[in-house]
């Protein structure tokens, strides 16, 4: 009686792998790896974000043509027209002997194409720049939107850039349709903020102007966020953007309102201060997403780079709108291209169902098993258990989800797994009925199994592989556990099924009852 | 226990054309239902927005179109989900806007209608509806390349292409059953198609693997009759996996909830279809092939004497004896 052979010793730490692993997952330990449970399983939303990287392009555009005005004014150089449109910025360079230190100035900003016509310039970014900046608005628009997730206190956001311009946002922690809104919103909202100038000279027109004759003058015409019929007609290039926001707290006014207090980098402290110096007694709109919330008189300059934003906000909007401008702006809109929310109940429901159909499904395979096959049968569903097992080990250890399509994935492989040891079992059966001696019967049952087992497994791995590839979410997880199911089950049926078989061959021999051990006569 | 007689040897291929005449009947039934009643597209692949809602009370479905009729989601499709208290809501639009989507406005539209929770919303946008149903033909696509590749290395052309012809058979019958039934195709059900793909390849290179075996072994050189012996001693194994899967996947039918109904419905079909094909048809498209066992065998002798040689050479050199 060989009862140390190889195969044994290997389906023995097979097993206690299995039954170690995932005991954190079975029985909801507090420590250990556990299988992740999908958001249809669990319940949460699931969102695919598309951001319009364009908006990017045009928003870097805008902040060089902020730098050429500051930059001019800074140095006394007199420019006229500067206009910007989508892609590029045009001005005109009053005194032809400003134009060296204009193309000086210009050729420190990176990535610019400028041509130049006279004293007129015309500034583009170039393709390469394009590409980077939309590059960089998806990965700045991940990094943002996980600041955010991460300050209003979800457990375990993930937020993941999927291909060039896609981000996917899960949230397994919502429970109810309010906190679902109030996470949509806060992703959702740009938190773009600008300090503009108001265009004293002809802010009395606001109302009899159109965008286009605004647009004439450099300016455009933006309403209160309050009462969209007050309209304020505002310089067009912002004097500071949202950018050099670095910190921003909710507080409470005089008249216990809240409002938020916002501080600005270095540079952007000393822009606003320079402005704020040369223009007391006009007035400054302090612009949130396009829409003004205050346009205080300057009384002084203004130091020190803080500010503040005050006007109709509940404490709740004004503790989303701090975090938002905390956490940075977002580069460019991002628009919903594809929503699932699960509800906790309905996961749990899913939960339930699928646990009772792959228990009950489990218990018929198994007592099929032994009645066809009798000990084969029981030593077969050694190897199916212990398969299970696995698979939760694996799953656990590298944090792949356990989805809907994931768990019937696991009650496909219960009725698949079986299929190696019926195919063994079968071979071993027709050898016995040729007359041939148990261990022989065994041995040859294997290897003559051996080509098909491979074959076949082989083949669905590999579509599994490709499933995998090309796939998305669910199907993902059906793949995933489809393969570690296959891989295991070569493991338990084909290796750990063979030891003991190795192990008990003297004595099934000796004891001559083939009926009692496979089934057949 | 035993299913079959394992020394009778049923004759399958004396009986192809019959069955072959059966099958291509399927198959043009379930052509015809594809083309004429065609598949229920999901939101997955057709886009869209879909709200599941659970009543404490019946749902009144008659009061929820009306009041959905007053708003823009007129015409929106209402039926009744697994139990009595249960909806969905399909709705063609979706709302690409973060903050204001299409879940708030319903929660408003309902109110009147009663108490009831919304367990689940699913939106899919049109480019992303676009992009699934691109990737799933691609992964469908490429693992027919795969398959056939894999199988034509391992055994000869002709059995890969048997075991295509196979699975396009089993395939399109599955796909011409959720068409009759009206199952509504979302991602679960590629998953399911493609898993039907996996068993029933699975089951054809089983028996595929036996007709290789006999033709190495036996000396018989008629196909037909090593094709017969072969797909009858893998009988057992056919049924008795087929069987211990069907029950696996019944359960999952009977108990699995309404969302894997369709999963478990397509799975079954392909089950039985699968079954059926890799013992009664799979073989037979190799011998409507012309597979030519004196051929195959000449071949195998050819590479078995060309191994001979290279060990032969290798053990002269590696005894210094060239």
């Amino acid at each position: 009686m060989k009862i140390f052979n190889y195969r044994l010793i290997i389906f023995a730490l097979s097993i206690i792998f299995g039954v170690v692993f995932s005991i954190p997952s079975l029985m909801q330990t507090d420590s250990g790896k556990k299988i992740s449970l999908g958001l249809d399983l669990q319940g949460g939303l699931h969102m695919l974000l598309g951001v319009n990287t364009h908006e990017a392009v045009t928003s870097k555009i805008k902040t060089i043509a902020t730098s050429v005005k500051y930059f001019t004014d800074d140095e006394d150089i007199l420019i006229d027209s500067l206009a910007i449109d989508e892609e590029s910025i045009t001005f005109t360079v009053l005194d032809p002997d400003e134009l060296a230190r204009m193309d000086e100035m210009l050729a420190k900003i990176k990535g610019l194409e400028i041509s130049k016509v006279n004293t007129d310039y015309t500034v583009k970014l170039t393709s390469e720049e394009i590409e980077r900046t939309k590059d960089l608005s998806v990965s700045q628009a991940v990094e943002t939107i996980r600041n955010r997730l991460d300050q209003f206190g979800l457990a375990e956001p993930t937020v993941v850039r999927q291909g060039t311009t896609d981000i996917v946002v899960q949230l397994p922690g919502i429970k109810t349709a309010e906190d679902e809104k109030a996470a949509r919103e806060l992703i959702s909202k740009p938190a773009n903020l600008e300090l503009m100038a108001i265009d004293e000279v002809r802010a009395d027109q606001v109302y009899t102007m159109s965008e286009a004759e605004a647009s004439q003058y450099g300016d455009i015409i933006l309403e209160d966020t309050k009462n969209a019929a007050v309209k304020y007609l505002v310089k067009e290039i912002p004097i500071l953007s949202g950018s050099q926001v670095i910190d921003a707290q909710v507080a409470f006014d005089t008249a216990n309102q809240p409002i938020i207090n916002f501080t600005l980098n270095s540079s952007g402290a000393r822009i606003f201060g320079d402005f704020t110096g040369k223009n007391v007694g006009s007035r400054l709109a302090v612009v949130l997403d396009g829409k003004v919330y205050s346009a205080p008189n300057i009384r002084e300059r203004i130091g020190g780079g803080s500010g503040q934003i005050s006007g109709g906000f509940t404490v709740q909007e004004a503790g989303n709108v701090a975090i938002a401008l905390r956490s940075g702006a977002l580069p460019a809109s991002v628009k919903l291209l594809e929503k699932r929310s699960v509800g906790p109940s309905l996961g749990a429901d899913s939960i339930k169902a699928s646990t009772i159909a792959l228990v009950s499904g489990f218990i018929i395979v198994f007592i099929f098993m032994i009645v066809y096959y009798r000990r084969a049968g029981i030593i077969a569903n050694i190897a199916l258990v212990t398969n299970i097992f696995i698979i939760i080990s694996v799953m656990a250890m590298f944090g792949a989800t356990l989805t809907l399509p994931g768990m019937a994935g696991i009650v496909l492989t219960v009725g698949m797994a079986v299929d190696a040891n019926v195919i063994i079992g079968e071979r071993i059966r027709e050898l016995l009925k040729q007359g041939v001696s148990v261990p022989k019967a065994i041995e040859d049952g294997y290897s003559n199994a051996m080509r098909a087992i491979l074959d076949a497994n082989i083949t669905t791995l590999l579509v599994a592989v490709i499933l995998y590839a090309y796939g998305t979410g669910p199907i993902k997880g059906f793949a995933i556990t489809i393969s570690i199911g296959i891989l295991a089950s070569m493991l338990t049926a084909i290796l750990g099924t063979h030891g003991i078989y190795e192990a008990l061959a003297s004595k099934i021999s000796k004891d001559k009852d083939l009926k009692k051990w496979f089934g057949v006569k | 226990m035993e299913f079959f007689k394992s020394d009778k040897i049923y004759n399958f291929m004396g009986k192809r054309l019959p069955f072959l005449g059966f099958s291509s009947l399927l198959v043009i039934a379930s052509l015809v239902i594809l083309f004429t009643k065609g598949l229920n597209f999901g939101i997955d692949f057709a886009g869209g927005t879909l709200v599941q809602v659970q009543y404490e009370q019946k749902a009144p479905i008659d009061k929820i179109r009306d009041v959905l009729n007053e708003t823009k989601y007129k015409g929106s499709s209402i039926t009744e989900f697994g139990t009595p208290e249960e909806v969905v809501i399909r709705i063609t639009n979706t709302s690409p806007d973060i903050a204001n989507d299409i879940s708030d406005e319903m929660h408003k539209i309902l109110d009147s209608t009663g108490s009831f929770e919304v367990r689940r919303v699913d939106m899919v946008g049109p480019k992303v509806g676009n992009e699934l149903r691109e990737k799933g033909l691609m992964a469908l696509g490429l693992s027919l390349i795969v398959i056939l590749i894999y199988v034509s290395f391992r055994f000869e052309w002709r059995f890969a292409v048997a075991s295509i012809l196979a699975l396009a058979h089993d395939v399109t019958i599955a796909l011409g059953a959720i068409a009759l039934v009206g199952v509504e195709v979302n991602l679960d059900i590629l998953a399911a198609i493609l898993t039907i793909l996996g068993y029933s390849l699975n089951d054809t290179i089983i028996v595929f693997d036996r007709i290789r075996e006999g033709v190495q072994t036996s000396k018989e050189s008629i196909l037909d009759k090593v094709v017969n012996e072969s797909v009858s001693k893998t009988l057992s194994r056919t049924t008795l996996t087929s069987l211990t899967t069907f029950f696996v996947v019944v359960t999952l039918y009977l108990f699995g909830g309404e969302i894997i109904n369709g999963f478990a419905f397509t799975m079954l079909v392909g089950i039985i279809v699968g079954t059926y094909s890799s013992i009664f048809i799979a073989a037979s498209f190799l011998v409507q092939l012309k597979f030519s066992i004196s051929d195959y065998r000449a071949k195998e002798a050819e590479k078995l004497k060309k191994q001979k040689e290279k060990d032969k050479l290798r053990a002269m050199y590696e005894q210094g004896t060239v």
